[in-house]
Formats: structure tokens, C-alpha cells, sequence
């Protein structure tokens, strides 16, 4: 299978500060690719350049063979790492932006997100405006709107941070299916290893800034069984000390 | 309900009054000033002679009130058009503003009678005035809305497939919105001092030439009823304002 993103000797710096070093990895078609690293390695930079927001400093990028910005831009649709709600639209309509922007009319763009809306618990809520959700609430409208979009390849930056460990479990139960459901290819940036272990095919750990990619590691993604069972196995522990030191190893800041 | 609210402000403005009137009615005012009294008008001879000349009074509120009205709306035109030219291009903006500032700059009282000469007697030169001096906070207020605009949030829609004018549309303008209407309402409230500028260089009609023949005539108490009839324009129209921003900019 032809990869669906690639990074060849990929380099990135805001003026003087280098951000990424010799970044190389490959993605497949339909797989999701977990990113972890200490605060400030670079994460969001990278899944940034991936979707075309930004320019690469040296190295190769492409997504879908397309190596331009505009081209990968097309590819990609990017999930920030705030959920970047429009307080003045209601949540459907939110959830609806990425169609309304590719010219369909309004009414088109509510339907198709509303039918997300009752799979993610979000029934009752489509007229609330982004105030008045929840913090689980208002990443749940941010993936749907990242999701309707239609794109290939969804770059997630920490969908579920800012919310307290039990909410995390539970929307990392429900993010595994919609996200095998999507068929899309995911790049998802967490800085909690578990979940990127839990949902990830492979999970990549950079080093601090400017990140590297020191390793690999297989990720949980396809092990059946509920989360709880599947992230108390023991090689899934052994997985995640693995992680831990490496990051360990690597940061003392993190 | 709001009684709280508004019970305090009336107070102050009821006393204040009370005493005006108070010290106008025994003679003390005009005396301490030195005056004939019927120069110094009480608050009440003030109502009385609003409620006499009415019609002549409402008819000229009229001729001000349209000046007031088509000067505001050519600056929010013009206002709102130069502050999306100086957003949409850094060149434009750096060229431009010194200009807008320099605008301000300009003495009103000077500028006005050359712009009489120029435009005659007509409703024109009054409608120049009060778009020059109502166009400057629109601009800057608006400007100022426009560069709150969360550039993370235009970057996702970016990624989302947005054009330039969908994320103008859809991100910037409601961004914006607030600051719209925070120049706007300063704009209608210096409105009015445009429109009696504009009427004394030159004008047969209006609460400002209204004004002005008072003055010549000695007819202190209808002055004060013009002014009074100006404030309430001028608080009108701020109410106006803000009542449509609060209908407008519901998600705040
Ligand atoms: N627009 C910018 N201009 C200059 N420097 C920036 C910019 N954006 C980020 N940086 C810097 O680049 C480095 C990498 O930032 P980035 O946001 O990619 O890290 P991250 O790994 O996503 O961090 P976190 O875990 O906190 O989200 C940081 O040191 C950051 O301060
Ligand atoms: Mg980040």
C-alpha cells in the first residue's frame, strides 16, 4: 500500500528556534498514527505542516502524493488543539462549518451533522450555543466537524485534553469506532501515552524540542474487548512503561 | 424592575433640577450673575416654552434629525469600507491611517463654512461634517474588532475548506461586530454636534440655526429647549444603537 502521508528528513523551525529535526515516518491508508512527546517538542508544528498551515523549512512532505500546501490542505482536515468553536453559531451549525464552506447549502450541512449528533450522545443539544456545552461536549461538536468534512486524513491535536481523567476513558471509547468508522487515516497528537497507546496502530515519540522521532511503538488499535480489560493487559503495560521511559529517558522536563 | 437600576441616575438628575429650578424662580441665579432675569430661565419656563414653540421646535428637531440620520449612515459606509481596504492589506492600511488620523485633525469650525461655499445652503455640507467627525471612531473600532479575530480559529477553517471570503464572513465580520457598534455609538453621539456645526456655517432650517437666532434674539429659554430636544436626539439614537447590538451580538 502506497503511503497516505509521508516525511522524509522533514526540518522545521520558527526563526532561529528549531522545532523539528529529521522527522521521518509513514503512514498507510486508513491507519492512525499516534504522536507523543514532552510539552513544546513540537507536536502541534508537525501535525500543522502535515495539513498544509505551514511550510516545512527543509525535508519532504506530502499528503496523498500531493507535496504543496495547498495540496495537503486539500487532503487534511486539522482538529486544533482548543476546540476554536464559533460562539456565535449554535453547535450544528459548528458541527456543519466544513460543508457549508465546500458550498453546500445550510440546510444540507445540518442534516448530515445531525446524524452525528444522536451517535455521540450530542441529541438535544444541536440548537446550544458552544457556552453553554460541557468541555466533553464541545470536543465532541470539534471531532464531528472535523469528521463531516469528508477529508482523508484527519489530523486530531489532543481531542480530549482539558478534560478530567473519567470523561477521557469514556470518550476514548467512543473515538475508537467513529474513528474506524471514518475509514479516514488519523495522525493524533496526546501527550497522555495511555490514550495514544489505547487508540493508535503506532505510536511515535519525539524527543524535546526540537523533536525527533526516537521510536516506534505498537499501539493497542484492533485488540478487542472493553478499554478497561484491553489497557490492564500485561503486554499493554509492558507498552506503556516502554513509553514512559522512553519519554523519561529523553525529557526531564516533561 | 430595573428600578434599582434606574432610580439612582433620576435622583441626581431630579435634584439637580429641583435646585436649578429653586435658584432660577427667586431671582438668586440672574442676580449672582449679574443678569435680567428672563436671560437665566428656570427649568420649568424651559418646558413651557418647549410645549409653546412646539411645532416650531419639532420641525426643525426634524430637519436635524435627517442630517443626523444620512450623515451617520455615509459614515458607516465609509467607515466600514476603509477598515476591511486596511485589513485586507498591511500596504493599504500603513498608507492610509495617518490620513484618517490627519482627518481629525481638521477644525470642524473651520472646515464647515468652506464646505457651505462649496455646497451651498443644502443639506450636503452638513452631512460632509458629521460623516467627518462620525467615520473616525467607526474606523478604529471597527478595525480594533477585526484584529481580535482568533487567527487559530481562522486556520481551522482553513483546513476546513474555507474560502477567504467565508472567513471573512464567518469569522472576522461577527468578531468584529462588537466593535462595530461600540464606534457607532460614539459616532451617534458626536453626530449631533456635527449637525449644529454644519447648520451655523450656514442653514435655514434646523435645531442648530434655531439655535443661533435664539441667541441673537435673546431667546434664552427656547435655546435651552433646543438643546434639551438635541440631548434626547442624541441619547435616542445611542439607545437605538445599543438595542440592536443587543439583538445582533446575542452570544455574549
Ligand atoms: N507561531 C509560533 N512562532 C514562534 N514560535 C512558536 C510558534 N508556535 C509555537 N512556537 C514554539 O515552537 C515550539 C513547539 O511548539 P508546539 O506547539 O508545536 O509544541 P507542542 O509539542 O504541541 O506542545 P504542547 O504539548 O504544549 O502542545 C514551542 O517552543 C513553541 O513555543
Ligand atoms: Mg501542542
Amino acid at each position: 500500500m502506497t503511503a497516505t502521508v509521508s516525511a522524509r528528513d522533514l526540518t522545521h523551525s520558527y526563526g532561529s528556534l528549531k522545532t523539528l529535526a529529521e522527522i521521518d515516518f509513514e503512514v498507510s491508508p486508513g491507519e492512525i498514527f499516534g504522536i507523543v512527546g514532552p510539552s513544546g517538542c513540537g507536536k502541534s508544528t508537525l501535525l500543522e505542516l502535515v495539513g498544509g498551515l505551514g511550510s516545512p523549512t527543509a525535508g519532504r512532505l506530502s499528503v496523498a502524493g500531493q507535496s504543496g500546501n495547498a495540496g495537503r490542505l486539500a487532503g487534511c482536515a486539522w482538529m486544533p488543539q482548543r476546540d476554536c468553536l464559533l460562539p456565535w453559531y449554535s453547535a450544528l451549525d459548528n458541527a456543519g462549518l466544513a460543508l457549508v464552506n465546500q458550498g453546500r447549502s445550510r440546510r444540507e450541512a445540518r442534516l448530515a451533522a445531525a446524524e452525528r449528533f444522536a451517535h455521540f450522545g450530542l441529541q438535544g443539544f444541536e440548537s446550544a450555543r458552544p457556552e453553554e456545552l460541557s468541555g466533553g461536549m464541545r470536543q465532541r461538536v470539534a471531532f464531528i466537524r472535523t469528521l463531516v468534512s469528508g477529508k482523508p486524513v484527519l489530523l486530531l491535536d489532543e481531542p480530549l485534553a482539558a478534560l478530567d481523567a473519567i470523561t477521557r476513558a469514556d470518550l476514548q471509547e467512543w473515538l475508537a469506532p467513529a474513528l474506524a468508522g471514518s475509514g479516514a487515516t488519523v495522525l493524533l497528537v496526546s501527550h497522555d501515552v495511555e490514550e495514544a497507546l489505547y487508540l493508535a496502530d503506532r505510536v511515535a515519540v519525539l524527543s524535546p524540542r526540537p523533536g525527533r522521532i526516537v521510536a516506534t511503538v505498537e499501539g493497542a488499535r484492533g485488540e478487542t474487548g472493553p478499554r478497561d480489560q484491553v489497557v490492564s493487559s500485561t503486554s499493554f503495560n509492558q507498552r506503556r512503561q516502554e513509553l514512559l521511559a522512553l519519554l523519561a529517558a529523553r525529557g526531564e522536563n516533561k | 424592575m430595573k428600578l434599582r437600576l434606574w432610580l439612582p441616575p433620576l435622583l441626581v438628575v431630579l435634584a439637580l433640577l429641583g435646585l436649578w429650578q429653586l435658584a432660577a424662580s427667586n431671582g438668586f441665579l440672574a442676580d449672582s450673575l449679574g443678569l435680567e432675569e428672563f436671560l437665566v430661565p428656570s427649568p420649568s419656563g424651559i418646558a413651557e416654552v418647549l410645549w409653546q414653540d412646539r411645532d416650531l421646535i419639532l420641525e426643525n428637531a426634524g430637519t436635524t434629525l435627517v442630517e443626523i440620520v444620512a450623515g451617520f449612515c455615509l459614515a458607516l459606509v465609509i467607515g466600514l469600507t476603509v477598515a476591511v481596504l486596511f485589513r485586507s492589506s498591511d500596504l493599504v492600511r500603513r498608507a492610509g491611517y495617518p490620513l484618517v488620523v490627519a482627518s481629525q485633525t481638521i477644525p470642524v469650525i473651520v472646515i464647515a463654512p468652506v464646505l457651505v461655499v462649496w455646497f451651498g445652503y443644502g443639506i450636503w455640507p452638513k452631512l460632509l461634517i458629521i460623516s467627518l467627525i462620525c467615520f473616525f471612531p467607526i474606523v478604529v473600532n471597527t478595525l480594533d474588532g477585526l484584529r481580535r479575530t482568533d487567527p487559530e480559529a481562522v486556520r481551522m477553517m482553513r483546513s476546513l475548506d474555507a474560502s477567504r471570503f467565508g472567513i471573512f464572513r464567518r469569522v472576522e465580520v461577527p468578531t468584529a461586530l462588537p466593535g462595530v457598534f461600540t464606534g457607532a455609538r460614539i459616532a451617534a453621539a458626536v453626530a449631533v454636534i456635527g449637525a449644529v456645526f454644519g447648520e451655523w456655517a450656514g442653514a435655514d432650517s434646523g435645531l442648530g440655526f434655531l439655535i443661533l437666532q435664539d441667541n441673537a434674539q435673546l431667546e434664552t429659554a427656547r435655546m435651552f429647549a433646543s438643546v434639551f430636544v438635541l440631548s434626547v436626539i442624541a441619547i435616542a439614537l445611542y439607545a437605538l444603537i445599543g438595542l440592536l447590538e443587543r439583538v445582533v451580538v446575542r452570544w455574549r
